[in-house]
């Protein structure tokens, strides 16, 4: 059975139809890179996902149950976090405090912090520098540390699978590379579901696994992401969108 | 000079309270609350019996101050999160204008109400007498009242940073307030943490209510409105939706208008609200963003 299912999923912003009949599915334990040019709708699938943004026909089941337009914060519950493009840090709070947050649907208002405790050490363990800089404010720190930051705060929920928009965006090509070491370590540790989005396709090729191309919000190309990514449809898939 | 600082402080403290009323809502719903002054009233009148008569007919009012307090926060609370309950939870997806002028309609509701059963008529009432009694400080004669009004504030305020700091539940608001999404994706429970904004806001029109109804010793349906409007200045002084900020800028207009009272010359007085109101607007323009601007101006899904 799938982890994650989409079938004919369409999302429209007023009269703009950003996503149209998309349908996937992800299996447990599998990495899945959703690329794409700019605008082709890939932030507003996961966003679709993760209830944020309303869809105008389709459906999506996680962990088998339906999801279609619950309130996020259910989904969260099932088992599905989302690192959003840009990542949204909590700026005012300190890192603790944003790590702590998705603490709150598994332990209650009695001792959370001493509750928390074991997961904020795991993540602190991948993340050696949220500790030094636990107390800090969280909109102080760089892009690369927000980055982690976002990823460890995802990790505290305890999720099934991890949903992560862009991690590379704005980041030099080595603080990415140390991006995607510690998810690669966190995959295997955990046993994590990832659907990461990305513009180009070279990262998916490098780290491999499946990959899906969006162009127009529609799905064009579904496969092995080396296989796709060294052959030519690629290209003509990527640069058909200059075409009109 | 003792006697100032006193005055500013307790008329600050009402600002402060109402301003902190009004920024706690809107942190996490960006909705302007305009019915706010009206809880205020409506806790006031649930201290007598319906009735509208010139003479109050007292009710809870004359319960010993370990009881009427928390009676009062409780209507309060109360009443705001029925409303969030009945009405603003509709219009949760609407935009801020159409928000805002239900709050205005609500407020409108709940006035009407309350001069169905009470009349328009200010009754006299007297809360916790004993308070008016003067008090000898440093030289100055103080009612004791205003310095319970100060106390009292420096407490709810203490008390509520330590709440939203310390509490899981603080922690929620925080981040709901900063970004509404972003928390819901990481479980935080939407219902729950707007109803907690109205709830503390809730009991924050109840405090003032206890403070105004006694420093005046009248129950007016109007009352309300006279200390919301200089709190919705404060709240925007303060930057929307940033909780220092509003305390701040409550304080600061609580003291400008005791200073002006004051300082200007004895013909001027009668126009002390157009100097507080000129001060304001050269805040704004030097400042649009108010003293502390907020964080997160994402908007709420
Ligand atoms: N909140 C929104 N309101 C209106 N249009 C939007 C909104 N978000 C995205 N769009 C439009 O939907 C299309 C897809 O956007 P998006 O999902 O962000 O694509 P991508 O993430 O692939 O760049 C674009 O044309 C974009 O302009
Ligand atoms: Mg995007």
């Amino acid at each position: 059975m799938s982890l994650l299912a989409l079938s004919d999923i369409t999302i429209r912003y007023s009269r703009l139809t950003a996503v149209r009949d998309v349908s996937f599915s992800m299996a447990e334990g599998e990495i899945l890179f959703i690329t794409g040019p700019n605008g082709a709708g890939k932030s507003s699938l996961l966003r679709a996902i993760a209830g944020v943004t309303p869809v105008a026909g389709g459906r999506i089941d996680l962990a088998g149950q339906e999801i279609t337009s619950q309130a996020p914060e259910n989904i969260a519950r099932l088992g599905f976090s989302m690192v959003p493009e840009g990542r949204e840090v909590f700026g005012s709070l300190t890192i603790e405090e944003n790590l702590l947050i998705g603490t709150g649907m598994h332990a209650n208002n009695r001792g959370w912090r001493t509750r928390a405790a074991s997961e904020l050490e795991a993540v602190y363990a991948t993340f050696p520098m949220l500790k030094e800089r636990r107390n800090g404010q969280a909109g102080l720190l760089s892009g690369g540390q927000q980055q982690m930051l976002v990823i460890g705060r995802a990790l505290m929920t305890n999720p099934k699978l991890i949903a992560i928009d862009e991690p590379s965006l704005g980041l030099a090509p080595n603080i990415t590379d140390q991006v995607y070491e510690r998810l690669i370590v966190l995959r295997a540790q955990r046993g994590l579901t990832l659907l990461i989005v990305e513009q180009s396709s070279a990262r998916a090729m490098m780290v491999g696994g499946r990959m899906i191309l969006m162009r127009g919000g529609q799905i064009v190309l579904d496969g092995d992401a080396r296989t796709l990514g060294n052959g030519e449809a690629i290209q003509a898939a990527y640069f058909g969108y200059e075409d009109h | 000079m003792l006697q100032i600082l006193f005055d500013a402080l307790s008329l600050g403290s009402l600002y402060a309270l109402g301003a902190l009323g009004i920024a706690l809502i809107f942190g996490v719903m960006r909705l302007v609350n305009f019915a706010h002054g009206d809880v205020i009233a409506f806790c006031v009148f649930a201290l007598l019996w319906p009735s509208t008569d010139a003479m109050a007919i007292v009710f809870a009012g004359q319960l010993p101050w370990y009881l009427l307090v928390p009676f009062v926060l409780l209507c309060g609370a109360g009443l705001s999160v029925l409303c969030e309950i009945v009405v603003f939870r509709r219009f949760r997806k609407a935009n801020p204008a159409t928000m805002m002028i239900t709050s205005f309609a609500l407020g409108f509701v709940i006035r009407y109400f309350l001069l169905m059963l009470y009349s328009s008529r200010p009754k006299s009432i007297s809360l916790l007498p004993t308070l008016s009694q003067p008090v000898e400080i440093f030289g100055a004669r103080l009612p004791l009242l205003q310095l319970i009004t100060i106390i009292a504030t420096m407490a709810i305020l203490i008390g509520l940073t330590l709440f939203l700091r310390q509490t899981r539940f603080g922690l929620e608001m925080r981040a709901a307030a900063e970004n509404f999404s972003m928390a819901r994706m990481l479980g935080v429970r939407a219902n729950r943490v707007i109803m907690g904004a109205f709830a503390l806001s809730g009991a924050l029109a109840g405090a003032i209510a206890l403070i105004f109804g006694s420093q005046t010793g009248t129950a007016d349906i109007q009352m309300g409105a006279s200390i919301m409007l200089m709190a919705f200045i404060a709240t925007v002084i303060g930057g929307l939706g940033s909780l220092g900020g509003a305390v701040l800028a409550g304080f600061l207009l609580g003291a400008a208008s005791v200073v002006m009272q004051v300082m200007l010359p004895v013909d001027a007085r009668p126009f002390r609200d157009a100097f507080v109101y000129g001060a304001v607007i050269l805040v704004l323009l030097f400042r649009p963003q108010g003293l502390i601007a907020a964080r997160g101006t994402k908007e709420r899904v």
